[in-house]
């Protein structure tokens, strides 16, 4: 029995620490990134990491999300005779929900990964105390352009992933199941609100600003190597991935 | 204070755990201006937490350091950052940054802290090279470079700024005897031209009595001996001597080196 109360004692202790500790870097990161002088070059070079680079995957993620979102909602909407909706349900659910949801998840798995392995070994391999003895902040140098690309990028992302998966939608709707274009079109724009849209967006903005804490605050806590590295890398993933969900569901509660 | 300002570093006291490990348990040292100090120790008996402290890197538990008459342990971040200035450091490894070029290394510090142009402080790099024997390397990615390489690029880096002091972490570990003894003439050649003070550590007797004008033995958490090579080596601590020669046998065991 007490050894039932130890374990549970030490994982609570253990959480609280452990967002402690990142709610500490996140005031750092903050501070540092009002702080002169600001460092525009790396900040276009991780811009260009997060963003550009991610571009493919989450093309192919949002064409694939807004296709299936036309064939499934309109095999259910078919049944009472509500097809024309289809439209508006594909530009709801893309621009509220998964257009932030799913660019937050390949992202993290992308950058947040690519963060904490690259970081994680900087921090094993002592670079980052050299950054130290050269009398550079950490946080500023490497976390603050990383910070700031994502929470820069990722609206940008999902504006992008919001957009193709409601022409992939489209394309299902008016090309494979023969909906007219016009009411399809008309339908859509007659329930999307820009709120939606800028919802959907400012959602994204504090998933970028997840994934990049997330993945930074992991590397400055690796220890042991090539192992710490690995580990570091997937509880990045993890932990990002759990926290961007979770925190759309409160989002999505308070904000619409 | 005459005392204190004629001293560059001077430890006092010194205690740092980690968790229920206990490192250093009360270490005192004292370095002068332009001495070469090396400190012998096992491995995981605490050299590198000891010269961390130094430079604030590791926020020590209980003691002082004073760096040229200052205290620097309760330091704010910012106040630490002006005092490390006055420092070089060359890491085991290295440490190098491997997503910049050699010369963008060496010339970091001048880079974040002074307001020269890329193409001056590539020139001063390149000088800085020199220095310490490299050629035409300015511009090979650090993962081009051999070990001992590596270490003279990490050590033109760490003299960059001109800094008082040097802090040598195991210079020569890991490198064949020859490029170690490169190594150990360019810290007493550094020594001569840039008159810095020097903290080194290292379990390299070889190298120890080459570069060292004192040597410090560090054991379980305290400095129990400081002395010159020569009254190193005739110690009579039953602990040094074990350790200078290199014995399996003697107080010091396997085990008492895992603090």
């Amino acid at each position: 029995m007490l050894r039932i109360f130890h374990i549970l004692g030490s994982k609570i202790i253990r959480f609280i620490e452990e967002a402690g500790r990142i709610a500490l870097l996140l005031f750092q990161t903050i501070k540092w990134t009002v702080r002169p002088p600001y460092a525009f070059r790396d900040i276009f070079r991780q811009m260009e990491q997060v963003g550009v680079n991610s571009m493919p995957v989450v093309l192919i993620t949002a064409t694939f999300t807004g296709m299936v979102l036309a064939l499934q909602s309109y095999t259910g909407f078919r049944r009472f005779n509500a097809e024309s909706l289809v439209g508006t349900v594909v530009a709801l659910s893309m621009t509220r929900e998964l257009g932030p949801v799913l660019t937050g998840l390949m992202v993290s798995g992308r950058v947040g990964a690519a963060m904490a392995a690259e970081l994680g070994t900087m921090r094993v391999t002592e670079q980052i105390d050299a950054l130290l003895t050269l009398a550079t902040n950490p946080v500023k140098y490497l976390i603050v352009p990383r910070f700031i690309a994502a929470f820069i990028v990722l609206p940008i992302l999902t504006a992008i992933a919001d957009m193709i998966g409601i022409i992939g939608g489209y394309f299902i709707g008016v090309g494979l199941l023969g909906a007219n274009p016009t009411v399809y079109i008309k339908k859509t724009k007659e329930y999307l609100e820009l709120e939606d849209i800028y919802g959907g967006l400012l959602k994204a903005a504090i998933f970028g600003i997840i994934i990049a804490l997330i993945g930074c605050y992991q590397c400055f806590y690796t220890k042991g190597g090539a192992e710490g590295v690995g580990i570091a890398t997937t509880r990045a993933v993890v932990l990002s991935s759990m926290l961007i969900l979770i925190s759309n569901y409160f989002i999505t509660a308070f904000l619409f | 204070m005459t005392e204190l300002s004629e001293s560059m570093i001077k430890v006092v006291d010194l205690y740092k755990s980690f968790g229920p490990k206990k490192v250093l348990q009360g270490a005192d040292l004292e370095i002068s201006k332009g001495e070469s100090m090396v400190v012998l120790g096992g491995s995981g008996t605490g050299k590198s937490v000891l010269i961390k402290c130094i430079i604030g890197i590791l926020r020590p538990d209980g003691g002082k350091v004073y760096v040229s008459g200052q205290e620097v342990t309760s330091l704010r971040e910012w106040e630490l950052n002006e005092v490390r200035k006055k420092f070089g450091m060359l890491f085991q490894g290295g440490a190098l940054f491997d997503s910049l070029s050699v010369w963008e290394n060496v010339g970091f510090g001048l880079k974040q802290h002074t307001r020269l142009s890329d193409k001056e402080i590539k020139e001063r790099a390149v000088e800085k090279l020199k220095l310490v024997g490299l050629f035409n390397v300015e511009n090979l990615r650090t993962s081009e470079l051999s070990g001992g390489m590596m270490k003279r690029v990490s050590l033109a880096r760490a003299i960059c700024m001109e800094p008082e002091i040097l802090l040598y972490d195991e210079p020569t570990t890991g490198l064949d005897p020859i490029m170690a003894d490169v190594i150990n003439e360019l810290i007493i050649h550094l020594k001569k031209t840039l008159k810095v003070t020097s903290i080194a550590i290292t379990h390299d007797m070889v190298s120890a009595y080459k570069i060292a004008d004192k040597i410090a033995m560090l054991y379980k958490g305290k400095i129990i001996e400081v002395g010159t090579p020569d009254e190193i080596k005739s110690s009579k601590n039953e602990v040094v001597q074990q350790f200078i020669h290199g014995r399996a046998e003697g107080p010091i065991t396997a085990e008492s080196n895992k603090i």
